[in-house]
C-alpha cells in the first residue's frame, strides 16, 4: 500500500475553558482578548493523522484552516504537533462569520490542489456546533464519507472505520479518497513539546487569500445573525412554609 | 457523643478546647454582605457544611457562614472586618485536603475563594505563570496546552494550587520535579488583619533570589493558619519529549521496596515511581478494571528525550530483573499511560470500596530512603498483627508512603486498634529520622505528633512566628499548633 497524502482540516476556535458572553450589540460574542485554540476534535483528527505518517500509512501531513491572519497560530500548534506543512486559506477580518457551506466550498478547491487521499475533520467545531463541514465536502468532492470516527484502519485502496452513532457502533469500509470526520474517542492528542514548538517555527506556512484559491470573489454568506442572548439569569427558589401556602403561590403565578 | 466526634477530638488530643465557639456579632452578616454583595454571603445550613469538611474523616465543622470574594480588594475588607471584631476565618478552595483543614472549628467566616480565579502573567520565556485560588492544577494544564509547559506537582485530586501551595502538597511526579515548596516562586498574600503582602516582592519572579528571609517557603504549607493565599505564581517545567510508563510485580514487599532504593541510587532520573502493596494492587485493580497482579507492585513511569528514554528503560529493567519483578511492559501511548495512573489516584476510593459503608484514615509517614526497606515491611508486619485493613501505597521515590485503613468508626474496638497502629507509625518514622506528614499536612490529626518531631524548641518557634503574624489566632485557629 502506497503511503498516502492526508489533508487535515482544522479550525481556530474560543477555548472551551473561557466562559463566552456576548458582545456588545448581540451580534456575536466577545472574542477580543479571549482565550483561542485549536478545536479539540480536530486535534483528535490531526493526531490520528500524524499516527498514520508515524505508522509508514502516510507519507505527508497537510494542515489546513480556513479564517482570519489569527488562524496562523492554530496552524503553528498544529505543525508542531506533528504536520509537515500548513495552508490559511486567508479572509480579511471584520467580514462575516465562515460557516461550514463556506469552508467546504474553499476545503474542496484545496483538495483539488493537494490531491490528497484522506481528508479528515474534527466532527463539529465547539463554537457553532454544526457537524456538518465533512458532509458538505464529501458530497461536494462525491467522495466516500466516514463521519463520527471512533476507530480508524487503513487497507488497499480502502478505510475500514468504526461509527460512534446514537443506537451503537457501526463499522464501514469506505473506498479511497474518503472524507473522515473524527469523534471523541478516536484517540487522545499528544501534547506538544518545547522542541518541537521550535521545529515548528520552520516548516512551511503558507498564506492563500481565498478569493485566489476560488479563482472568483467568494459567495456572500446565505445566514444573517440577527440577535444572540445570553439565558436569563437564574431566579432563586422560594421557601413556602406548607403545603396551603404552596397551593396560594402556584395560584397566585397563574399555574394552577 | 457519638464514637466519630469521640475520634475526633481524641485525634486532637485536646489540649486547649480546640472546639471553642463564640456566636458572630449583631449585624455581622449585614456587614460581610455590605463588601461583597448579598449573593456572595451564605448561611444556609447545606452550604456551611458543604464547607465544613474536606475528604478526610474528620468530623464535619461547619463555619457561621460562607462568603465569595472575587477580588483580593475584597479578601482584604472581609479579613480586616473579621480582624476588628474578632472572628476566626477560614480559607477554603477546593475543600479536596486530608487533614481537616478546612473544617472551622471554632465557628467563623469561611472564605470559599474559588470565583477568583484568574490566570495571569503567563510567560513563556520565563516559565512562570500567576493563578488565583480559584485554578486547579488541571485547569491550569489544560490552559498550557499547545505551550511546550506543564506544571507537574501532581497530588491526585484536582486541587485548588493556591490551596496546594498552601498544604505544601506533593505527589507522584515529585521525586523528579519536587514538591510545592521549591515551585512556588512567589505568593501574594492577605495577612489576618487585611493587610497585603508579596512575599517575593510585588511583581516579582525570578528564578532564584537570597533578598531576606524566604517568607515564600514560611506561608508555603502554613496550612491557612497564617493568612489567605490569593495568588501563587508558579515555576512551569518543559513538558517531556518522550514518556513511558509500567507496572511490575514483585514477590515480597522487601523486594518492591529494594528495588525502588537501587533505582534511585542508579541515579536513574525517574519521573513517578509508586508502590503498591498487595492489598491495594487487588483493590485498585477490581476498582479501575485495570490488569494487575495481586502482589506488591510497583509503578513506574519515565520522562526523558527519545534516545534517553531507551536508555532510562534499559537501567530499570535490569534493577527490576535483579528484585525478581514480572517483566515490564511499556506504556507510550498517552490515553494507556493516563489510564494507569487514574487507577493509582483511586487508591482511596478503591481502598474503601474493599470495605463498604467503612470509613478511612490515611497516615503519611515520609523516612530517608535508606530506612524506608524497615520501616515499611515492619509496617505491614504490625498491620497485619493489629488484624487491620491498611492497603498501602506510595510515593516510595521520595520514601513516603500512605496506608488507608479502613474501618469501622461504630467498632471502638476496631478504632482503637487503628489509632494505636497510627500512633506506633508515626512514631515509628520519627525515630527512622522521617516525619509523621509528607505532604498532607498536619491539619486537625498531628499536632501531637508535630511536638514530638520538632521537640520544644521547634515548636515554640513555631508558636512565636503564628503569634506574631496572627496575634489573636484567627486565622484557620485549631490547625497545626
Amino acid at each position: 500500500m502506497a503511503p498516502l497524502k492526508v489533508l487535515v482540516g482544522v479550525k481556530r476556535v474560543i477555548d472551551f475553558a473561557v466562559k463566552v458572553r456576548v458582545a456588545p450589540g448581540g451580534q456575536g460574542v466577545q472574542e477580543q482578548g479571549v482565550k483561542h485554540s485549536l478545536n479539540p476534535f480536530c486535534e483528535i483528527a490531526l493526531e490520528e493523522a500524524v499516527r498514520l505518517r508515524e505508522k509508514g500509512d502516510a507519507a505527508e501531513v497537510v494542515v489546513a484552516s480556513v479564517g482570519t491572519r489569527q488562524s496562523q497560530e492554530v496552524l503553528r500548534t498544529a505543525l508542531a504537533l506533528g504536520a509537515d506543512r500548513a495552508v490559511l486559506v486567508e479572509v480579511p477580518p471584520g467580514g462575516p462569520a465562515l460557516g461550514p457551506r463556506e469552508v467546504a466550498a474553499a476545503l474542496s478547491r484545496l483538495v483539488a490542489r493537494e490531491s490528497p487521499h484522506l481528508v479528515l475533520l474534527g466532527k463539529q467545531a465547539i463554537d457553532d456546533d454544526c457537524n456538518q463541514t465533512g458532509q458538505l465536502l464529501a458530497a461536494a468532492l462525491d467522495w466516500a464519507q466516514g463521519t463520527f470516527v471512533s476507530r480508524l484502519a487503513l487497507e488497499a485502496g480502502a478505510v475500514r472505520v468504526q461509527r460512534e452513532l446514537d443506537g451503537g457502533l457501526e463499522t464501514l469500509r469506505l473506498r479511497l479518497p474518503a472524507v473522515l470526520s473524527a469523534d471523541l474517542r478516536l484517540n487522545q492528542p499528544r501534547y506538544a513539546s518545547l522542541p518541537s514548538i521550535m521545529k515548528a517555527k520552520k516548516k512551511p506556512l503558507e498564506l492563500l487569500p481565498l478569493p485566489e484559491l476560488l479563482g472568483c470573489p467568494p459567495a456572500p454568506p446565505r445566514l444573517r445573525v440577527l440577535r444572540l442572548e445570553e439565558p436569563p439569569g437564574r431566579q432563586g427558589g422560594q421557601r413556602v412554609e406548607n403545603v396551603a401556602a404552596l397551593l396560594e403561590r402556584l395560584a397566585a403565578a397563574g399555574r394552577i | 457523643m457519638s464514637m466519630r466526634r469521640v475520634l475526633g477530638l481524641r485525634w486532637a488530643l485536646g489540649r486547649r478546647s480546640c472546639c471553642s465557639k463564640s456566636p458572630l456579632p449583631p449585624d455581622f452578616v449585614e456587614d460581610l454582605r455590605a463588601v461583597v454583595g448579598a449573593p456572595n454571603v451564605s448561611t444556609a445550613m447545606a452550604v456551611r457544611q458543604q464547607h465544613g469538611h474536606d475528604e478526610s474523616m474528620h468530623v464535619c465543622a461547619p463555619p457561621d457562614a460562607v462568603v465569595w470574594p472575587h477580588a483580593v480588594g475584597q479578601v482584604q475588607e472581609l479579613a480586616a472586618l473579621c480582624y476588628r471584631y474578632r472572628v476566626p476565618m477560614v480559607p477554603f478552595g477546593t475543600g479536596t485536603g486530608l487533614e481537616g483543614g478546612v473544617n472551622a472549628v471554632q465557628g467563623g467566616v469561611c472564605f470559599d475563594l474559588s470565583r477568583m480565579d484568574a490566570i495571569a502573567e503567563l510567560s513563556l520565556e520565563d516559565f512562570s505563570v500567576s493563578v488565583e485560588p480559584g485554578v486547579t492544577r488541571k485547569a491550569l494544564n489544560s490552559y498550557l496546552r499547545g505551550t511546550g509547559l506543564w506544571f507537574p506537582v501532581d497530588p491526585g485530586a484536582d486541587a485548588s494550587l493556591c490551596g496546594m501551595a498552601a498544604t505544601g502538597a506533593s505527589g507522584t511526579n515529585a521525586v523528579r520535579y519536587g514538591t510545592m515548596r521549591p515551585n512556588v516562586l512567589n505568593l501574594r498574600v492577605v495577612l489576618p488583619d487585611g493587610r497585603l503582602l508579596h512575599t517575593a516582592g510585588a511583581g516579582r519572579q525570578p528564578r532564584k533570589r537570597a533578598a531576606g528571609y524566604d517568607l515564600t517557603s514560611l506561608f508555603v504549607g502554613s496550612e491557612g493558619t497564617l493568612g489567605f493565599l490569593t495568588q501563587a505564581t508558579l515555576r512551569l517545567h518543559p513538558l517531556p519529549e518522550a514518556s513511558a510508563a509500567a507496572a511490575t510485580a514483585f514477590p515480597t514487599v522487601q523486594a518492591a521496596v529494594n528495588c525502588t532504593v537501587q533505582v534511585l541510587q542508579a541515579a536513574v532520573p525517574v519521573a513517578r515511581i509508586e508502590f503498591l502493596d498487595e492489598v491495594m494492587a487487588g483493590a485498585c485493580s477490581s476498582f479501575s478494571s485495570v490488569e494487575l497482579p495481586v502482589a506488591p507492585t510497583l509503578l513506574l513511569e519515565l520522562h526523558s528525550s527519545r534516545h534517553g528514554l531507551a536508555e532510562q528503560q534499559q537501567q530499570t529493567e535490569e534493577i527490576v530483573q535483579l528484585n525478581g519483578g514480572s517483566s515490564l511492559t511499556w506504556a507510550e501511548d498517552l490515553g494507556e499511560r493516563e489510564r494507569l495512573w487514574a487507577m493509582r489516584h483511586c487508591a482511596w476510593y478503591a481502598a474503601l470500596a474493599l470495605r463498604p459503608g467503612c470509613q478511612g484514615y490515611c497516615t503519611d509517614v515520609c523516612v530517608p530512603i535508606s530506612r524506608l526497606p524497615d520501616v515499611v515491611v515492619e509496617t505491614k508486619r504490625d498491620l497485619q498483627d493489629s488484624g487491620l485493613t491498611g492497603p498501602m501505597v506510595g510515593h516510595v521515590g521520595d520514601g513516603n508512603f500512605h496506608c488507608i485503613l479502613i474501618f469501622d468508626t461504630q467498632d471502638a474496638d476496631e478504632a482503637q486498634r487503628v489509632h494505636a497502629f497510627t500512633e506506633r507509625l508515626g512514631r515509628r518514622a520519627l525515630a527512622a529520622g522521617g516525619t509523621c506528614t509528607g505532604e498532607h499536612g498536619v491539619g486537625l490529626g498531628k499536632r501531637a505528633l508535630l511536638l514530638e518531631e520538632l521537640g520544644q524548641e521547634g515548636l515554640d518557634t513555631l508558636r512565636c512566628i503564628k503569634a506574631a503574624l496572627d496575634p489573636h489566632n484567627l486565622m484557620n485557629p485549631g490547625k497545626v499548633l
